[in-house]
């Protein structure tokens, strides 16, 4: 049985953050169902919040005005103490990051370049070209390559092992040698991301099936505000591909199929800058209201920015339209509607990212602090995941340093990967059933046609109907291929039965919460209701069915107010 | 339209064979679209590596129609064919289907000390860096690690302790990087022909890059750094 002081589940960059974080002296792991740099991380484009003040518009900015920005984007649903804590650790990281080598685009004067984002008061997102997410995650893995963390790579772990609220151990499908492996370890952290494929549309990785915060939720550890569900408002029409908010931030407006920049009716100071909520809506009403280009999208123009701009600033948006649209933004306009992009909630841990289980930690976009609320600012979640990634790793060496474990759970862990094992033998050894595939295609339109950008009673009431079907054809699951090496239908048939968790607690945190906040847009109470709703939703799982309760929301110094953009 | 596939289970089969798939994708479809959708309604066990989709993690190199690509940006339309045959990358042992080992790949990648090596004080800010400085380093982090140059390289091929294209290329830009002050000792590793001079200079790694790195301008650089820094210390010898 292997055994480790610390295992990571999870290569991104909260994963990777966790790992360089934690005490060089414990037997650190970290465990990914893919290569490290193929996570998702690598995909944001546009950059990372910090107010280092650089840009010529943003002397004035500071810490505390982040914060400010930070907590009114998420529609006060944001725990203020958490918010401040990230944008206070937000300078030091950009500087860390700058001395592990991340090239961040330079000011002519060579300091790191900002540029103005949705929703912030001054331009303060720090960047490398578009490319953003991709620099950071290779620099945080050449960091992780430097100090020679152990990589179990392509290893997916299906089970969470708990005894009396105790973390005692993982079960792991070791992909290339087709194994199903008992792991004994101390203490965990997931980073395991979003949840973005339990929708049709989303600009996530395909790989993002949120089976990790499902994994938690059944291993008896809460969810947190999952109903707030972020919509980007630029993805490429067709293939949703994310268009970074950076193609705003350079200055690109959007435009109706009637050729007005429709912003003005909606957010008339902030324009396309107002926060992603806001203007996802926007979009989708236009196209609703028949002011789209065939019912389905809008134009995102960047011609008037310019050929040497576009080149500079946003080269890789410029290489997915040319590749993935067959056409030159320098030209043409580019089609775009509002796609599932963000997990807001998740794995409910607090400031030093500890659940209610001992010795279970998690970080990243699989978790919910929360600093972002109901809505997350563009240029806060590489942040987030970088900086919680790094307090999870240093809380769990300080929960360590208890001294080493027995053989207390040995047992346990064992017979949990026996049973695994036992349990998909079952499943191949039936003669036919459901395919797992087509399942989640099902799962996925479910979700975009129940629990989308606008919501209502009866339609959430009809995705939870459809989803206990879903559940009910989940149990006729069948492996058609080989259970062995590279089985990616056992992949996706153990995370599915998860994302079957977290779909409901979506879909259950919307129906219950009838007022409009944030992400989280309800028509049949399109008001937001500070009296009754200035709290997070808590979902915790039980044989009977998800168990729903409210905790406060960690008031500050900033009052709500109305969000006026 | 028929997808020819390759198909290959080392620890099963004797030999690899090719799969017919029948299948009409969409007329917009990606190759990688094309084979989650025959994955999905046709053969469940049909296994490949994808992730992001959009050409920047690079899980999905393989063959397509002879080309060595990203499955996700090729455009099915684009290859004006009605047969299209996939196979894994050439030069690595394959695992399972279209998945390779890309084992000696990432050895190489760890070989070359791919961090940022700048002992001594760090500023208590950011470095300061000359704009210009730091884009020439832009040609090299848009790099993904897909594997394909160095699948296409004829020198990896007969040479299996060469670096290969996309390791030297990553060493090159950190040696350009103005914070990176690693010694000369850490090119003297990449002095030999299992280093800079076993490059062919055939540009097969330019030719096949999908993200337009030039791995051979590194290759080419890192040779000049070499040169120059042997002609300085031989007259510095001689003085």
């Amino acid at each position: 049985m292997l055994r480790h002081d610390l295992l990571i589940v999870g290569g991104g960059l909260a994963g990777l953050s966790a790992a360089l974080g934690a005490d060089p002296g414990l037997k650190v792991g970290v465990i990914s169902k893919v290569h490290p740099l193929r996570s998702h991380s690598v995909v944001a484009q546009g950059g990372v919040n910090a107010a280092l003040a650089g840009h010529p518009d943003g002397g004035d900015d500071t810490c505390e005005r982040h914060a400010f920005d930070t907590i009114k984007g998420s529609d006060y649903l944001a725990d203020q103490d958490a918010a401040e804590l990230l944008c206070g650790r937000a300078i030091p990281t950009i500087y860390e990051l700058d001395h592990w080598g991340a090239p961040f685009s330079r000011f002519p004067d060579g300091r790191i370049a900002q540029r103005p984002f949705g929703g912030a008061g001054f331009p303060r997102t720090c960047y490398a070209a578009d490319r953003t997410g991709q620099i950071l995650l290779h620099t945080l893995y050449e960091q992780a390559v430097r100090r020679n963390v152990t990589f179990y790579d392509e290893w997916l772990v299906t089970d969470i092992i708990v005894r009396d609220r105790k973390l005692l151990g993982l079960v792991a499908y070791d992909l290339a040698g087709g194994e199903i492996i008992p792991l004994r370890t101390r203490a965990a952290i997931f980073a395991t991301g979003g949840y973005g494929r339990v929708y049709q549309r989303s600009t996530n990785a395909y790989i993002n099936l949120g089976g990790g915060i499902g994994m938690a939720y059944k291993a008896g550890i809460p969810l947190k505000d999952m109903e707030f569900v972020q919509f980007h408002p630029t993805s490429l029409y067709g293939k949703n591909i994310l268009i970074t908010e950076a193609a705003r931030g350079e200055g690109g407006y959007l435009v109706n199929a009637k050729g007005r920049r429709f912003m003005e009716d909606y957010a008339s100071k902030s324009m396309e800058l107002a926060p992603r909520d806001i203007v996802a809506r926007s979009i989708q009403t236009e196209i609703d209201k028949g002011n789209g280009f065939d019912s389905q999208y809008v134009h995102l123009d960047l011609r008037h920015l310019g050929r040497e701009k576009i080149l500079k600033r946003l080269p890789g948006i410029r290489e997915i339209c040319l590749h993935f649209a067959g056409l030159d933004p320098i030209d043409r306009p580019i089609p775009i509607q509002p796609a599932q992009h963000y997990s807001m909630g998740g794995i409910d841990v607090d400031a030093t990212c500890a659940s209610p289980i001992e010795g279970f930690f998690a970080a990243g976009e699989c978790a919910c602090v929360s600093v972002h609320g109901a809505n997350r600012l563009g240029g806060n979640s590489l942040l987030e995941a970088i900086v919680f990634g790094k307090i999870a790793g240093e809380s769990a060496s300080l929960y360590l340093r208890g001294g080493p474990a027995g053989a207390e759970g040995d047992r346990e862990t064992a017979e949990a990967a026996r049973a695994l094992m036992s349990r998909m033998r079952a499943i191949h050894e039936r003669e036919a059933g459901e395919n797992v595939f087509q399942l989640l295609n099902r799962l996925k339109r479910l979700m975009s046609d129940t629990a989308g950008i606008f919501r209502d009673a009866p339609t959430l009431r009809r995705g939870l109907e459809e989803l206990a079907e879903l559940r009910e054809a989940y149990r006729r699951v069948f492996i058609y291929g080989t259970c062995g090496r590279y089985c990616q239908e056992m992949v996706v048939l153990v995370e599915f039965e998860h994302m079957l968790e977290v779909a409901e607690v979506i879909l259950l945190g919307a129906l219950k919460r009838e007022e409009t906040r944030g992400s989280h847009f309800r028509t049949d109470f399109p008001k937001r209701d500070d009296a009754s709703w200035l709290k997070h939703t808590i979902v915790t799982w039980s044989e009977h069915g998800p168990v729903i309760a409210y905790r406060d929301v960690q008031a500050g110094r900033y009052a709500p107010q109305e969000r006026i953009y | 339209m028929t997808f020819k596939i390759l198909r290959f289970d080392p620890h099963k089969d004797e030999h690899p064979r090719f799969q017919l798939y029948r299948h009409e994708p969409h007329p917009q479809d990606s190759v990688l679209e094309a084979l989650k959708d025959i994955r999905d309604q046709q053969d469940p066990s049909l296994s490949f590596r994808y992730s992001c989709r959009e050409a920047v993690c690079g899980s999905c190199s393989m063959v397509i129609n002879g080309r060595i690509a990203l499955a996700c940006r090729t455009q099915v339309r684009d290859l004006g064919s009605d047969e299209v045959v996939i196979e894994p990358l050439p030069n690595l042992e394959i695992q399972k289907d279209l998945i390779v080992d890309l084992n000696p790949f990432w050895e190489a990648y760890r070989r070359i000390e791919p961090f940022l090596q700048a002992p001594g004080d760090v500023p208590e800010e950011g470095h300061v860096v000359a704009e210009k400085d730091m884009e020439k380093v832009f040609q090299y982090i848009t790099c993904i690690l897909c594997a394909c140059c160095y699948s296409a390289c004829p020198v990896a091929t007969r040479d299996g302790r060469y670096a290969g294209p996309a390791a030297l290329a990553k060493l090159y830009r950190f040696t350009i990087d103005p914070r990176d002050r690693r010694p000369f000792s850490a090119l003297e590793r990449v002095d030999g022909p299992d280093g800079v001079w076993g490059c062919d200079t055939v540009f097969r790694c330019n030719d096949v890059c999908p993200k337009d790195v030039r791995p051979a301008d590194g290759i080419e650089g890192l040779r000049r750094k070499i040169i120059a820094a042997k002609t300085k210390r031989l007259f510095k010898r001689k003085t």
